[in-house]
């Protein structure tokens, strides 16, 4: 425990996590005690087959989609990160990165084939995947090029969601890979595995066999429900920690193969040019990072006081074994209670109580995984890696907290 | 259910969960599929040329699909706009403008041929003919510099090119190199 000075001493300080409560809404003065509220004088609504959010959260859904130009389904949409509280994204609200568009596939009809460097290539119905004995685990899914835009020189005007909200963690549940490989018999030369979608780009991926036979899972059900279509109904490929788009959707093929088959995707695409202009290939897992969600860019502090500092921290490579927060832009850091359970590969939500005097200030979160690594500060990382990539952006997120309150963007 | 089913339930339940190290049984429901079914789907070209179709093509004939086919989108002998720019930017990738094409950057010229039949034309996927893809692939070839107007592409000739940033990547996997 560290001592109580040393949180007053920077203007943190930590209170019991029940001590917070929502600001009471006031300005609807008809509710104000002892007025009783309407909807307790007449019933509500009834029951609904599938329910949907509160009508006054309307506002809460994904944002800056972006299509390339001419089409509709070849882009993003982004997880509103600053709207959300907690370890699991609603499916509903989970990111999306397409290829080609979300397509329109039967179950009926849809099939898995596996085949290539197998002793018995054979082919699966959808109705034969869903008997295979099953596991559940909770995972994030990061796009390789979440954050992406803080590779450029300025800092974005962009909402938290906007700007890394390519993240999201879902329970994803299915049969692993391995069980359908060792039916297959995979020969011994077969060292990856081509995985394909039956998406309009086909979009396929090169996986390593030990990815493969190690903890890859062929997801079926996504937060307890059947995979959302954008989530790759109705059978995804799904492999913890690695960049987004190696988890294939709506997988039809596997092949596999002694080398990578070197696709459009793996070579011109999602490959990390540095400023010497070589690029790294197969850079897989996606390290260690975390940002503060709550104060962020867009949101507003009204007046000096208490506030809870959240936000969320993930690695690729392992579980998260702590989290610091500074409110001096890194001049002292101090240590933020994690949400339990802490999982492997998993979001972890982290909160702080941090009391605002009202002077400007600089809030950082530093997140350090069960492996060592530690997020790096954007110099350090821009002086590794230069501003030319484009992927695998996972340096620490500063908030410039201004004397109005207003939150924004800053490079400190 | 029979006493003798039951009693085969439990075995298998302790086996299960004793053998941890094992992969649980499974109910081996994979059907087995024919060289023939398979040729249909599997549509991945390797750098070596395996999987690559019988066909032939030129720039020259090349020239006149990407003109029908392509340049809508990626403009007038690929200089791009509104999408992906597909020709030139040779010797950028160090300066603070890159400009990632297929000459510049892409490592495998197998891989537009792939690319090219298995997602475009963007709104008609799998529509070209195998002889389009290779003239279509020599046309971008061609306008990168890297082969001659008359040169064809084939099953044979395409693996074969070298292309101008094959030695520029480094393998992240299974290790990730140190910061240089």
């Amino acid at each position: 425990m560290i001592p109580r000075r040393h949180f007053l001493k920077q203007g943190i300080a930590l209170l019991g996590a029940g001590s917070l409560t929502a600001a009471s809404s006031k300005g609807v003065e008809a509710l104000e005690p002892p007025e009783t509220p309407p909807w307790m004088k007449s019933p509500g609504a009834g029951m609904s087959e599938y329910g949907t959010p509160s009508k006054h959260e309307v506002n809460v859904k994904r944002t800056a989609i972006a299509s390339r130009p001419g089409t509709t389904g070849s882009g993003v949409s982004r997880t509103p990160l600053e709207a959300l509280d907690g370890m699991i994204t609603p499916s509903g609200l989970h990111f999306e990165r397409h290829h080609s568009g979300v397509p329109d596939i039967e179950p009926d009809k849809h099939r898995l084939l596996i085949h290539g460097m197998v002793k018995r290539p054979l082919v699966f119905s959808v109705e034969a995947l869903m008997r295979y004995p099953r596991v559940s685990r909770i995972h994030f899914l990061e796009c390789s090029g979440n954050s992406g835009i803080l590779y450029n020189p300025a800092p974005p005007n962009l909402t938290a969601g906007q700007t890394h909200g390519l993240v999201s963690c879902s329970e994803w549940t299915g049969v692993p890979l391995r069980s359908l490989l060792e039916e297959a018999g995979v020969d011994p030369g077969g060292q990856w595995v081509l995985a394909e979608g039956a998406d309009a780009a086909a979009m396929s991926r090169s996986i390593p066999m030990a990815k493969a036979m190690d903890d890859a899972l062929l997801a079926l059900f996504q937060n307890g429900e059947r995979l959302r279509p954008e989530n790759g109904y109705p059978v995804r490929l799904f492999l913890p920690g690695y960049e987004g788009n190696m988890s294939v959707k709506w997988l039809r093929r596997l092949k596999v193969v002694a080398t990578p088959v070197m696709t459009k995707d793996e070579t011109s695409r999602y490959t990390d040019l540095q400023a010497d202009g070589k690029a790294l290939m197969f850079t897989f897992p996606m390290e260690v990072k975390s940002l503060i969600t709550r104060p962020s860019h867009g949101l507003t502090l009204k007046g000096p006081g208490l506030y809870e500092i959240s936000g969320v921290a993930w690695s690729g490579n392992g579980a998260i074994s702590k989290v610091e927060v500074s409110a001096d832009g890194g001049q002292t850091w101090t240590m933020a209670p994690l949400a339990t359970p802490v999982l492997d590969r998993a979001i972890t939500p982290f909160r702080l109580p941090w009391k605002w005097n009202g002077s400007p200030a600089v809030l950082k979160s530093r997140a350090t995984d069960t492996t060592g690594a530690v997020q790096p500060e954007r110099d350090a990382f821009i002086a590794e890696h230069g501003n030319n990539a484009i992927f695998h952006y996972h340096a620490i997120q500063a908030w410039y907290v201004q004397a109005t309150g207003e939150v924004k963007h800053v490079y400190a | 259910m029979s006493t003798r089913e039951l009693a085969c339930l439990v075995v298998g339940i302790a086996v299960v969960g004793c053998a941890t190290a094992t992969v649980a049984e499974t109910p081996n429901l994979g059907q087995t599929v024919s060289p023939a079914q398979i040729a249909g789907w599997d549509i991945s070209i390797q750098p070596d040329g395996a999987g690559l179709p019988p066909g032939r093509g030129t720039a020259a004939t090349g020239a006149a699909v990407y003109a029908q086919k392509c340049q809508a989108c990626h403009g007038v002998k690929g200089a791009g706009q509104p999408n992906d720019r597909l020709v030139g930017g040779q010797g950028t990738l160090a300066s603070k403008a890159p400009v990632r094409t297929i000459g510049s950057y892409w490592p495998y010229a197998t891989t537009v041929f792939d690319y090219v039949r298995r997602a475009m034309p963007y709104a008609q996927p799998q529509s070209l003919s195998d002889d389009e893809v290779y003239a279509v692939t020599a046309y971008l070839l061609h306008q990168n510099g890297i082969i001659g107007e008359t040169d064809e592409m084939n099953a044979q000739t395409l693996p074969r090119i070298t292309m101008p940033n094959r030695d520029n990547f480094i393998l992240a996997y299974p290790t990730k190199p140190k910061a240089r």
